[in-house]
């Protein structure tokens, strides 16, 4: 029911333990609706790169641009480690510790490759003198693959904190909690690099 | 060294206005005795237990209130001082810069730091109380929206006196506010003023949604919840879309101004219409946003002062929630003139003709509600009677202004000025103002004196029309908004006089109402509500005690049907029984949290970094954002149990049956 509210059960048992499973729900919803406006912020940053991709004002273009071999390989980590972060929450439903950590860490090396990767290719790109002052082509570019790739840093921080919290205090209602939700969150950035790579990179070199 | 201090502090300080040194006097003063009576009277302690750290949603709405009125004086400041220059021609009361400064902050204050405050107030106290809740979905997350809004408002305050306003118009358009034509820092002030007070208006979008969705009073079907939380809902829904967007472009615009990137620049391929499209994307929903809340204001309002159920709720919810839906394809009537061609302009002049429908239901709504009712003209009533006209008209004038055709002719001219200030004025303040008014007694428990209260609502409302309504003449004999001044030939100057003596008409209105909160402060046991149902009314929030105690309900309230209150009400009036009050249980609470208030500061330090280009504050300041937030990540002790004991002591103190 939509509409059953989180005092009324805990009223019913007496005491708080069903009280939290219902706070983790409505945590989890919370964060379905943060996720919402977080993709309006990429949607905004696609429609002002969809604008601005042509003026290119005298700089390189796409085509000119992009190395499609590491791209290739940054998206192929990527979607791995969406895959071991999946790997981690079943782990976590079979109630194995070790199993969940491990699985975030490696989900989280992956991340951190990927991360990599990106940055190196931002300071090739810098270094041959293409910045975001050269177009507005650019500075849509950086912006938009740099968010995503902020978001994605943001994440590992937030996953080494929660590995720390699980071998502190193991499995529980909270910390599965927290797992889900950044598993939602890392899951969420694979689906917008799968638009990133297909609008930014492919449209760019087709 | 002495000399280079002096040059730094000369372009630091604002300097050479006496108006300006004035308010440096005041703010230095004002600040020295607020420290001071705090630590001559020991209140470090309280404020920092009782305000700074609180997650109620009761003191959170009453802080966002209070700051909200302190930004009414500001934006009311700057308005009648734009006023006093336009009352006459050729006056040099302000110069031309000065002037550029001052309708930026109005417009931004008034708006950002005054409705959207005042409304999250208004949200905080009523909606968790309405549905029968003991808090909002996530308090500390609620906190943290407060302290981050302070500390935005704040920021942007502070550049009236440090380092420059901004004078760009309250919507910054580019090429203007770029570094190339506004090198200084006050349009960096505006970009992280807004954009920090903006994640946290996106937070409590988010929070009260969850809220609403989940956490009703069981037997609370959504089709049964009062027209002011489904106003909130849809006010809520509208946030969560349209702010990222003016996240996405204060950061271009912020990046284009640092990095020199080529968003909305005139070289580099830049594309300034891209940011005029982008920002009212989200600034059209915007303006739904703040008026949305009060119509349910108004809803409520009109149904507990004509002792009879709202007509038409389930057209109200359809009006609300369409709403909600079309503001989001009205954007580019304000634009018109833009070049977009005939076939984009059809279609927005089509949509925002469209919008005005619901609200005409709407309209229809709340006459027929009071039709054969048994009205009683209390402050929040008359408010809502002063609005229905002012907005009826506002809203008219918006139909004339849609027609593309037409707008070429109106466009940027005092027209529109007066267009939107009736709706804004007449729609937002108004309900705003009914509102307060409407939950005053449940927030302090005492209400407002109604004497002062009529004398207030007078001067607003006499005030408002010779205001404005010289305006739209005006306009349509050719003034353009902005304007800081005007020469005799041109025939404007008696309209503009009258305008200038309706503004200060309003003035006197904020100020009888100041003194409105003084008396009846002083008054408080003569105007005691003592029944917790001032009004009669007929939701939740008037079945328990006023002021609400800190856990709301003593028992889980359970509600049948619509206007559950009041139907409970005239059932026992009609001999029933009672609903049996259930037992009293440990209620869960949230524990206080400093981790908002201290965030919040770390937010200001990083923002006013960002404004001076300062990486040695910005970075340290971002670094202390992300830490507050690991180490209440860290925190599991969230939360307690108020004993029955205690539940029962409090409840029959406030002479309540337990």
């Amino acid at each position: 029911m939509a509409n059953h509210s989180n005092h009324a059960v805990s009223a019913a048992h007496g005491h708080g333990h069903e009280g939290h499973h219902d706070q983790d729900a409505l945590r989890q919803m919370g964060f379905w609706f943060f996720l919402i406006t977080d993709c309006i912020l990429f949607a905004t940053l696609f429609a002002t790169y969809a604008v601005l991709h042509n003026n290119t004002a005298g700089g390189p273009t796409a085509k000119e641009l992009f190395e499609m071999p590491g791209i290739i390989a940054e998206t192929f980590i990527l979607l791995t480690s969406s895959f071991t972060s999946g790997l981690a929450v079943l782990s976590m439903n079979r109630g194995d510790k070790k199993g969940l950590i491990g699985w975030l860490i490696v989900t989280l090396v992956l991340g951190a490759a990927f991360v990599g990767m990106e940055v190196t290719e931002f300071a090739n790109m810098m270094s041959e003198g293409h910045k975001m002052s050269t177009s507005a082509f650019l500075s849509s570019f950086f912006t938009l693959v740099g968010t995503h790739g902020c978001h994605v840093t943001l994440g590992i921080f937030w996953m080494i904190a929660l590995i720390i919290q699980l071998s502190r205090r193991g499995i529980n209602s909270t910390t599965k909690r927290k797992v889900n939700i950044i598993s939602m969150y890392w899951h969420f950035l694979d689906a917008v690099w799968i638009f990133v790579f297909t609008i930014v990179y492919m449209m760019g070199v087709m | 060294m002495w000399d280079k201090i002096k040059d730094f502090s000369s372009d630091f300080f604002v300097t050479g206005d006496p108006m300006i040194y004035g308010a440096d006097v005041a703010i230095v003063l004002v600040s020295v005795a607020i420290l001071f009576v705090l630590t001559y009277f020991k209140k470090w302690g309280w404020l920092w237990r009782e305000w700074l750290t609180t997650v109620d949603h009761k003191k959170i709405g009453i802080m966002y209130i209070l700051a909200s009125l302190l930004m009414l004086f500001r934006g009311g400041m700057d308005a009648l001082l734009m006023r006093a220059q336009l009352a006459a021609p050729d006056l040099e009361f302000l110069k031309p810069e000065h002037y550029n400064e001052i309708f930026t902050t109005h417009g931004v204050i008034m708006i950002l730091f005054m409705a959207m405050p005042l409304m999250f107030g208004l949200f905080n106290i009523a909606v968790p109380l309405q549905i029968g809740a003991r808090d909002v979905a996530f308090p500390v997350l609620n906190s943290v929206s407060f302290w981050l809004f302070f500390a935005g408002a704040m920021l942007f305050n502070l550049s009236f006196v440090i380092g420059g306003s901004p004078n760009g118009g309250w919507l910054a358009y580019p090429p203007l506010t770029e570094k190339m034509f506004s090198p200084g820092v006050g349009q960096d002030f505006y970009i992280w003023g807004i954009q920090i007070s903006g994640i946290g208006s996106l937070a409590t979008g988010i929070n009260f949604i969850i809220t609403i969705l989940k956490m009703r009073a069981p037997g609370m079907k959504l089709m049964k919840m009062p027209m002011f939380s489904w106003s909130v809902l849809a006010s809520c829904l509208t946030i969560i879309l349209a702010f990222p967007i003016l996240t996405v472009t204060l950061a271009l615009l912020f990046i284009d101004r640092f990095a020199g990137a080529h968003f909305f620049t005139l070289d580099g391929g830049g594309n300034p219409m891209m940011y005029i499209n982008l920002i009212w994307m989200w600034g059209h929903p915007e303006v739904y946003i703040v008026i949305l809340p009060a119509f349910g204001i108004f809803s409520e309002v009109v149904a507990t002062f004509s002792k009879k159920r709202l007509f038409g709720y389930k057209s109200m919810v359809f009006a609300l929630m369409s709403i909600s839906i079309v503001s989001f394809f009205t954007w580019a009537h304000h634009f018109f003139t833009m070049g977009s061609g005939a076939d984009v302009n059809v279609f927005f002049a089509i949509s925002t003709m469209i919008i005005a429908i619901p609200t005409g239901v709407k309209v229809f709504n709340w006459i027929l509600t009071m039709y054969k009712g048994k009205i009683t003209f209390k402050q929040p009533m008359l408010w809502t009677m002063g609005f229905i006209p002012c907005f009826v008209v506002g809203g008219m004038t918006g139909v004339l202004l849609s027609i593309a055709p037409a707008d070429f002719q109106f466009h940027n001219s005092y027209f529109l000025i007066a267009h939107f200030h009736q709706v804004l004025i007449g729609g937002v303040v108004f309900g705003y103002f009914a509102g307060l008014y409407y939950w005053w007694p449940k927030m302090f428990g005492f209400s407002l004196d109604e004497k002062l209260g009529r004398w207030v609502f007078w001067l607003w409302n006499i005030g408002f029309y010779v205001c404005f309504m010289p305006q739209y003449l005006v306009g349509l004999m050719g003034m353009t908004r902005r304007y800081s001044t005007y020469g005799w030939d041109t025939g404007w100057f008696g309209l503009n006089l009258t305008s200038t003596i309706g503004a200060f008409l309003m003035g006197a209105g904020f100020l009888v109402q100041v003194w409105q909160i003084l008396y009846s402060i002083k008054n408080m046991q003569k105007l005691k509500d003592t029944t917790g149902d001032p009004w009669d009314g007929r939701t939740l929030e008037w079945t328990i005690q006023s002021p609400a105690p800190f856990y709301n309900f003593a028992t889980d309230p359970v509600v049948s049907e619509t206007d559950d209150f009041w139907e409970e009400k005239q059932r026992i009036a009609a001999g029933g029984k009672p609903r049996p009050k259930p037992a009293l249980a440990p209620i869960h609470m949230p524990k206080n949290s400093g981790m908002p208030v201290v965030m919040a500061g770390f937010f200001f330090f990083a923002g006013f970094g960002f404004v001076f280009d300062w990486m040695w504050m910005a970075i340290p300041g971002l670094i202390g954002v992300a830490a507050s937030m690991l180490v209440h990540s860290f925190r599991y002790d969230t939360d307690f149990y108020i004993p029955v004991d205690e539940v029962r002591r409090t409840e029959l103190a406030a002479g309540r049956e337990v």
